[in-house]
């Protein structure tokens, strides 16, 4: 990781500019560029424009008379069919799934991932392999007998409900993440610990924890965008009171009646997407540590 | 002397219980009452009958669930091929030592960070067929263009595939550079020497030697198709039609709104053997090069 920036700073001699070749290489990136970004800014003016702008104009005009009226109304006036309060409500019930899942996916991931790789527990690897197994299986397989035992449970629709349902989904990746890099710890260390007579939970806090923070950020960027993105596990489990930010989204866009407030809607989904967009450029590099982490096995 | 580590480790044991429950319960018991239910005749409520294979034969005889598998048979592999046709363009074109890599890549990458929803949202603008590209293509002077895509039976899937494309294009980006910069550069440059050309060099020589990379992009592509349903909804809601609807969303249409749970499942039992079908082969070949190993 730390070559990249002198790789990036240092200027590299051998290569021959204005070539046909490096032309041509720097036309191809330059596009592929656009093809990403235009989309962003399509959105980005479409949200400052006035309504009579967009209706006659060109999506990729900047606008004549910037306007931020549709942010707000975005945030705090826009419809979901009978209820008008903006995607703030979103926000807020956003925040609230956020936390407690993050808290509580990442903890019980780093101590499967402690335990299966330090501890001989062997039924603990038969459970992992179904969980390796579950993380391929699309959520519709589960969804309606975790809605009947969530609704026995007493829970269903609510805020503990979407939790404990993101963190049983988070758990495949979450273990995987966490036992891939204990397992790439040298197993002296364990035994080190284990000789001065080190218990489970010890070893887990004393020298476990602090040696994984990176991987701790790591799996915090991973499961923070995950979260915040997701919107199926929101739309079933969170109920009517606690839908997530991207749900509110959704029926802001699809379901208003009559004219179609498109700036409106622009400005939505640049606020939904502020989240991910900030932890994607604030954290750089870890972003793609955890996309690596991930795809190690898949 | 007995070492430590033999002792009973009841603490290790006691802290998996909750992956130990979450596998039990919510996999596996999850998993068998779908497909339990699946053999019964349930419809608003789940009910204990047995009606045999069924609720397959509706499902099988269902236009609407076969339209679903062809949707997301052509939609996975138009966009499997250009997901990976695209991040390797872009991997390669980035690793020839170009300025501003760091920049390129960010860039590349920043739509992987956004939900499928907002994905859906911003491409279900772009692909407008009044106020979109279609306008923007007219107002400079092409008075006839056409770009309607999206309000067309035919044309509608790719609009979906483009906005997942440009959602994870650059992931198989990311995973390939890494696997790229794996590449031993000696033999570029032996390759360079012997007067082999650079694209020859990429198809011949460093493709067959990034299996892994691609295998991982493969397998995460996979799972991003057999999951595909939020950006359907956000972007067409399956329409115009059926002509965008996929296999989850019509577990969920009957699940929820249908009432016709015997039958989500019979369609959540075939989905389920599908991926079985897909992924068990992997895994054996994984497990099996981790003995070698």
């Amino acid at each position: 990781m730390s070559t990249d920036i002198p790789s990036m700073l240092s200027p590299r001699p051998s290569v021959q500019w204005f070539t046909p070749g490096r032309i041509g290489i720097y036309v191809f990136l330059i596009s592929a560029a656009l093809f990403f970004l235009l989309p962003l800014y399509v959105m980005g003016v479409t949200s400052i424009k006035p309504m009579v702008e967009i209706r006659e104009g060109n999506i990729f005009q900047f606008p004549l008379a910037m306007t931020f009226e549709p942010w707000a109304q975005a945030w705090s006036s826009a419809c979901t069919g009978l209820q008008c309060n903006g995607i703030s409500v979103g926000f807020i019930n956003s925040v609230q799934i956020l936390l407690p899942s993050l808290v509580l996916s990442i903890f019980l991931g780093s101590i499967n991932g402690y335990a299966l790789a330090f501890w001989k527990v062997r039924w603990g690897h038969w459970a992992f392999s179904v969980l390796m197994l579950g993380a391929f299986i699309p959520y519709q397989v589960m969804m309606y007998p975790l809605v009947r035992m969530f609704a026995w449970a007493d829970i269903f629709q609510s805020i503990t409900n979407i939790v404990l349902v993101h963190t049983i989904f988070g758990m495949p990746i979450m273990t995987l993440l966490f036992k891939n890099y204990y397992g790439g710890l040298p197993p002296e260390l364990f035994k080190a610990a284990r000789i001065d007579g080190g218990g489970f939970w010890r070893i887990y806090f004393q020298l476990m924890v602090p040696m994984s923070l990176p991987i701790f950020v790591v799996a915090t960027i991973m499961q923070t965008t995950g979260i915040w993105n997701d919107f199926i596990l929101g739309l079933i489990f969170a109920g009517r009171e606690h839908y997530p930010m991207t749900v509110q989204l959704n029926n802001i866009i699809n379901s208003t009646q009559g004219e179609k407030i498109y700036n409106v809607n622009m400005a939505a989904t640049l606020l939904t997407s502020l989240v991910p967009l900030a932890v994607y450029f604030v954290s750089g590099r870890w972003f793609v540590r955890g996309i690596a982490a991930g795809a190690v096995k898949g | 002397m007995k070492l430590p580590t033999r002792r009973p480790a009841w603490s290790a044991h006691a802290a998996l219980i909750p992956m130990g429950t979450t596998v039990l319960v919510a996999y596996i018991a999850g998993i068998l009452w779908t497909v339990r239910i699946s053999f019964t005749s349930s419809k608003m409520l789940p009910k204990s009958d047995w009606v045999g294979l069924k609720q397959y034969e509706v499902l099988f005889a269902s236009d609407r669930w076969a339209t679903d598998m062809v949707n997301v048979a052509l939609f996975g592999v138009t966009f499997i091929t250009g997901a990976m046709v695209l991040g390797f363009l872009l991997a390669v074109f980035i690793d020839q030592k170009v300025r501003f890599e760091g920049v390129f890549r960010t860039l590349y990458l920043f739509s992987y960070s956004l939900s499928f929803v907002a994905t859906g949202v911003i491409w279900q603008w772009m692909f407008n067929p009044t106020l979109g590209i279609q306008q923007s293509l007219r107002s400079w002077g092409w008075e006839n263009a056409r770009f309607d895509w999206i309000t067309s039976q035919d044309m509608a899937i790719y609009c979906v595939v483009i906005a997942v494309l440009w959602h994870s294009a650059g992931l198989v980006m990311a995973i390939l550079l890494a696997g790229l910069r794996g590449v031993d550069e000696e033999i570029a440059k032996a390759a360079q020497i012997e007067g082999i050309p650079r694209w020859r060099y990429y198809l011949s020589i460093v493709l067959p030697q990034m299996g892994a990379s691609l295998g991982t992009c493969l397998v995460l592509l996979a799972v991003a198709v057999i999951k595909v349903f939020d950006a359907v909804v956000a972007m067409t809601n399956g329409g115009p039609g059926d002509a965008t609807d996929v296999p989850t969303k019509f577990i969920m249409d009957n699940l929820f709104e249908r009432q016709n749970i015997g039958l989500a499942s019979a369609a959540s039992t075939t989905m389920l053997i599908t991926v079985l079908i897909i992924i068990a082969p992997l895994m054996y070949a994984r497990s099996r090069s981790e003995k070698n190993a």
